[in-house]
């Protein structure tokens, strides 16, 4: 059992800004998030593309932005529990009870949640029969690609992850790939290795196809994909993977009590308190009048959530606002000799 | 204002007069249309404001950015006539313009 002062879900930009917030006025946090890697929508989803509107930084990328996050929040050396989704909260002896999806279980007065849009998890087929294959013959990530050694693997997806494992798993196995249009996305050296492999006749491709159905009783025996034209086509399969990317799901936050209005949890601008005690939202997952989804914005929230944060971790004290500049307090948590 | 008409996957369908500059995809979320969820809020960034346009209007749209078919490949069937529709601006002139809606968005 871990106690801390604040638990943040969601190692996004916003999640990492008020992990600084709390580390600079003294309180301390453990960071989770359902991504194997800090950084959220800005690594997920943009890592290479520019951000023009972070103040002071004419321009740079979701990467680089992660990385000065991290680089600023080190004095401090906040716990991350990365690929952990918090499944429970609950309300214990006037603190928070959080519990993970690897059973990591924190107390601490104060949760924040820059959740984003969500968790990010893989967007699945949507043919009514793949979710009971899921996990048996059906696979969205490769664990233990052993499994596929001379079996039919067919891989659907046009990105890099599809391209990927086409290229690998043709090496032992029966693949083929299936795209909904011609054109890949892949990077260019994988594209041009798969037509490669594919004159030598060691995978085959359909494109402009999607699949229609699955057909088996435990285990998948066939599938039929669609061409856009209609045509059914089926194909012998024992495997089928799905690289489609990933979604954003708010998943277990709706269980918590908190008010939700259009996927968006409402917050007071004060403090970005939500309607639970001590639990706060910021980021683009808060609501409330004027509320601008701007990384910019998300910083200011965390700060004021931090200093929120403070009244139920420190009852006792009372909170002096102090200028980094002048601090000798705040110096010394960031382990600045004079 | 221009006309704009959405049309759900049971077929109910609603016109709504959306202001020029916003996409297609603001006009529905202000109006409550819901079957558009929008999810990263119009960043090109997930595929939830998925919409198949007539046939008839779909040439005349400005051309997809590259960004948006890598998108449309993670909608929800995406067929020929799919578009993002936060990457459609309203303007004069897509007056009169129909979109379906898919069944879902994820």
């Amino acid at each position: 059992m871990i106690i801390t002062d604040v638990v943040i879900i969601g190692a996004g930009p916003i999640g990492l800004f008020c992990a600084h917030q709390l580390g600079m006025i003294g309180l301390k946090c453990e960071i989770i998030d359902n991504l194997d890697k800090t950084g959220g929508q800005c690594i997920e989803l943009y890592p290479d593309k520019p951000i023009y509107d972070i103040p002071a930084i004419p321009k740079c990328t979701g990467e680089q932005l992660t990385n000065n996050l991290i680089n600023q929040i080190k004095p401090f050396n906040f716990k991350f529990h990365l690929s952990e989704r918090v499944e429970e909260i609950r309300r214990e002896n006037k603190k928070w009870f959080v519990k993970t999806s690897k059973n990591t279980e924190i107390i601490a007065p104060n949760i924040v949640i820059a959740g984003g849009v969500g968790s990010f998890e893989p967007r699945k087929f949507f043919a009514k029969e793949s979710e009971k294959f899921e996990g048996k013959s059906i696979f969205y990530s490769v664990k233990d690609k052993s499994i596929f050694k001379e079996k039919s693997v067919v891989i659907f997806g046009g990105g890099d992850s599809a391209l990927d494992w086409a290229i690998e798993l043709s090496k032992t196995s029966n693949v083929i790939i299936v795209h909904r249009r011609n054109e890949f996305r892949g990077t260019q050296s994988s594209i041009d290795k798969i037509k490669e492999l594919k004159k030598n006749k060691q995978l085959e491709i359909f494109t402009q196809y999607q699949l229609a159905s699955v057909k088996g009783v435990d285990t998948i025996d066939s599938i039929e994909i669609k061409h856009e034209d209609g045509e059914i086509k089926s194909l012998k399969a024992d495997y089928v993977l799905g690289f489609f990317g990933l979604i954003m799901k708010l998943g277990p936050i709706i269980n918590w009590g908190l008010n939700i209005d259009k996927k968006k949890i409402p917050v007071d601008t004060e403090k970005f308190e939500t309607n639970q005690k001590g639990i706060f939202a910021i980021g683009d997952i808060c609501s409330y009048p004027g509320k601008l989804k701007l990384i910019l914005s998300g910083f200011h929230e965390g700060a004021l959530a931090a200093r929120g944060c403070f009244k139920y971790a420190r009852p006792d004290e009372k909170l002096r606002f102090e200028f980094s500049t002048t601090s000798k307090a705040v110096k010394s948590r960031l382990g600045i000799k004079e | 204002m221009t006309k704009i008409t959405y049309i759900k996957h049971n077929k109910k369908s609603q016109t709504i007069d959306v202001a020029n500059g916003l996409s297609v995809m603001e006009g529905a979320v202000e109006n409550n249309i819901p079957g558009i969820d929008a999810d990263c809020g119009g960043s090109m960034a997930c595929a939830t404001c998925h919409v198949y346009v007539k046939e008839e209007w779909f040439n005349k749209l400005p051309q997809k950015e590259e960004g948006e078919e890598d998108m449309l490949d993670m909608a929800f069937e995406p067929k020929k006539n799919s578009r993002l529709s936060c990457q459609l601006i309203v303007s004069d002139q897509l007056e009169g313009l129909v979109v379906n809606l898919p069944e879902k968005q994820v």
